[in-house]
């Protein structure tokens, strides 16, 4: 048995119990591997007598999944109507030169921040209140 | 040695994004206690700190000797709750809002916590029914579905097994206030649940709750942790959902619980029979849930529905955003104006610039025109006028806003956020997105298909910019009408509302110059 086999199946049986346990085995899954992939569908499919199908439909039906792991830091910033009120767009280009290929810019629809925006978030850590020279900042030091 | 004191700083997601954490650990350096407390709601103080009841915000490390001194006169606001924009407001679902520990049981309890489900447990389900319709206590969520009535329908199913689900999907740009109130008030919508459940029967409570919000996700769980005894036998579990807008909608939400794509259902069967499991099922969002502890208070009831304007009861926690000077949390009974909440609470925009837009309701919601600032705060009015209340947020533009961009951003939302299951959204979208670029060009001229020499039928003159907008037009209508949910049924109010108030947005080039340009 793989490592991942038997990872997978720990979480499987920490949560199979629940009602509608797919998403909280997802949500570890990606967690633990950065992606939930073919591999890694099949044997929840099989944990959960679930067709493959099934699985890789809910898979890919939410922006959170992975279909293959990304090892760059993952910098969020929201790019909602608040946050456009409040210039967004305008700090993009410069927030885009920072990155470079280095770190990977996700928009978000949307932080909860409206009334501080442009907001981003790294990990579990939030900014607001950003600017050009302060969103390049926080995205040279993800 | 001097005098120790005790700092208060609010916890909240947004403070913290601000650098309250810093703020808190350089009160602490100095020896003070500091106490972290859920947030005001006046944003443009955050981080704000509090030392005997008056306020410095907003405040950096830096600022922390002056405050401690008593100096710092430009952060200071004196006292917090005598500052007019948190005395103008009447609050009941955020009435511990700045003033309570979030996770302390002992702030709750000292603040009325737990009173609302000890007299719902003494007087039973019937009455508690009664007193929730009595209220007139709307969904705040969007739909504005009156609770009490989703709640008799709860009731009277026969079932094994009932749910309360809360939708804590707060998708929509431009709102927070359900963030705020599970990061700062967990309680209150832990002990809504269980009223809610002792009402219809249910013992099983879920809250979906979006992984935007790490904060609130880790609070709620603690909470739920520390009240279990309390409202047990009634249990409750925080969902996490994974990034899809559309799982706001309660039918794609009780998919995405069950563990399915997160795909709209058509309605009827209504939740309230065949929901969660197919099971018989309440779904409120986090604001009529956290409104009901006060509704079942003694006499709470009577004073909800005596507030507010025609069938709009009650209070409205509105949430201030975008480009607006003095942005946060407003609750209010219903009534108030737009022009009131934008200039005269809000202070006009950040910028200094004139207002443009003001959007009502989150990116579904119409864009109103300042000429329009007399609408009353009230589901009919703004159905009226062709627009929304949502779920309270109010996102202000200035007149640099390119209304044309907002109204394409709207489809281009749309289009990435469908679920996919009806026609109208899913291509609807996509397809606006196109029209309004060709609205932009000026139209566009024959392609290459319409010019071939078989085409005989075809159009030679390409098609016109008034031709487009027709095309827009109608698409909307079919989306609005045609589509299965909000998403795609709503998506048209932001589109035709920009276009019908900002027609020069959509200008772009004159036909003249598009064809030249092909």
């Amino acid at each position: 048995m793989s490592t991942k086999e038997h990872k997978i199946g720990e979480i499987i049986a920490q949560h199979h119990r629940r009602e509608g346990p797919l998403l909280p085995i997802l949500h570890d899954v990606q967690a633990e591997f950065g992606c939930v992939d073919a591999e890694s569908e099949a044997l929840i499919a099989k944990g959960l007598n679930l067709s493959r199908a099934d699985v890789h439909g809910v898979v890919s039906f939410y922006h959170d999944f992975l279909a293959e792991p990304d090892a760059r830091p993952e910098v969020q910033i929201c790019r909602a109507e608040a946050c456009k009120a409040r210039g967004v767009e305008e700090i993009m280009d410069a927030a885009a030169a920072a990155a470079g290929e280095r770190v990977k810019l996700t928009t978000v629809y949307c932080l909860g921040l409206c009334s501080a925006g442009p907001s981003a978030r790294v990990g579990d850590r939030l900014h607001a209140r950003l600017d050009g020279p302060r969103l390049a900042e926080i995205i040279e030091n993800a | 040695m001097p005098e120790t004191k005790t700092v208060r700083i609010s916890d909240d997601a947004l403070a913290r994004a601000l650098g309250a954490d810093e703020l808190a650990a350089a009160f602490a350096k100095k020896g003070h206690e500091v106490q972290r407390t859920s947030s005001w709601g006046m944003h443009w103080l955050e981080p704000l700190v509090e030392i005997d009841g008056r306020g410095w915000g907003p405040a950096t490390p830096e600022d922390v000797d002056d405050i401690l001194e008593g100096g710092a006169s430009e952060l200071a606001i004196g006292a917090i709750a005598e500052h007019p924009f948190i005395a103008r407001q009447q609050r009941l679902t955020f009435a511990r809002a700045g003033r309570t520990r979030p996770l302390s049981l002992e702030d709750y309890e000292a603040t009325g916590g737990w009173a609302g489900l000890k007299r719902a447990r003494n007087i039973g389900s019937a009455r508690i029914l009664e007193e929730v319709t009595q209220s007139g206590l709307r969904g705040r969520g969007g739909a504005g579905f009156p609770a009490g009535i989703k709640w008799q329908t709860v009731a009277r199913a026969p079932a094994d097994q009932k749910y309360i689900v809360c939708n804590a999907d707060e998708g929509d740009s431009g709102t927070f206030a359900d963030r705020m109130l599970i990061e700062g008030d967990p309680f209150a919508l832990i002990e809504g649940m269980a009223i809610a459940g002792e009402a219809v029967g249910a013992d099983k409570g879920y809250v979906y709750l979006r992984s935007e919000y790490p904060d609130a996700i880790r609070k709620l769980e603690a909470a739920i942790g520390l009240s279990a005894g309390i409202v047990a036998p009634f249990v409750c579990e925080v969902r996490v959902g994974a990034g899809a807008y559309v799982c706001g909608e309660e039918t794609s939400l009780l998919n995405s619980l069950e563990g399915k794509r997160g795909e709209v259902r058509a309605k009827p069967p209504l939740p309230a029979l065949e929901g969660l499991f197919g099971k018989p099922t309440v779904v409120n969002n986090v604001l009529t849930l956290a409104a009901v502890p006060h509704i079942l208070s003694e006499g709470g009831a009577a004073l909800y529905d005596s507030l507010g304007i025609d069938r709009s009861k009650g209070t409205m926690p509105i949430q201030l955003a975008g480009n607006i000077r003095h942005g946060g949390l407003f609750e209010t009974a219903f009534g108030v104006t737009l022009g009131e909440l934008v200039e005269d609470i809000g202070g006009g925009t950040e910028s200094g610039r004139p207002v443009k837009a003001v959007q009502v309701g989150g990116p579904l919601g119409a864009y109103i025109h300042p000429d329009q600032f007399d609408i009353r705060f009230d589901y009919e009015a703004y159905t009226a006028a062709d627009a929304l209340i949502g779920h309270g947020g109010v996102t202000v533009f200035d007149d640099t806003a390119d209304m044309g961009a907002m109204a394409r951003f709207a489809m281009e939302f749309c289009a990435a956020e469908s679920c996919g299951k009806c026609t109208p959204c899913r291509i609807g979208a996509v397809r606006g997105v196109e029209i309004i670029d060709r609205i932009r060009a000026g139209g566009r001229a024959p392609d290459h298909v319409e010019r071939m020499d078989v085409m005989h039928n075809a159009p030679r003159h390409g098609r016109s910019r008034e031709q487009e907008i027709g095309l827009l037009t109608d698409l909307c209508e079919t989306m609005k009408f045609g589509s299965l949910c909000a998403l795609g049924g709503f998506t048209p109010f932001p589109v035709i509302s920009a276009l019908k108030y900002w027609p020069e947005d959509f200008a772009g080039k004159t036909a003249g110059e598009a064809e030249a340009a092909e």
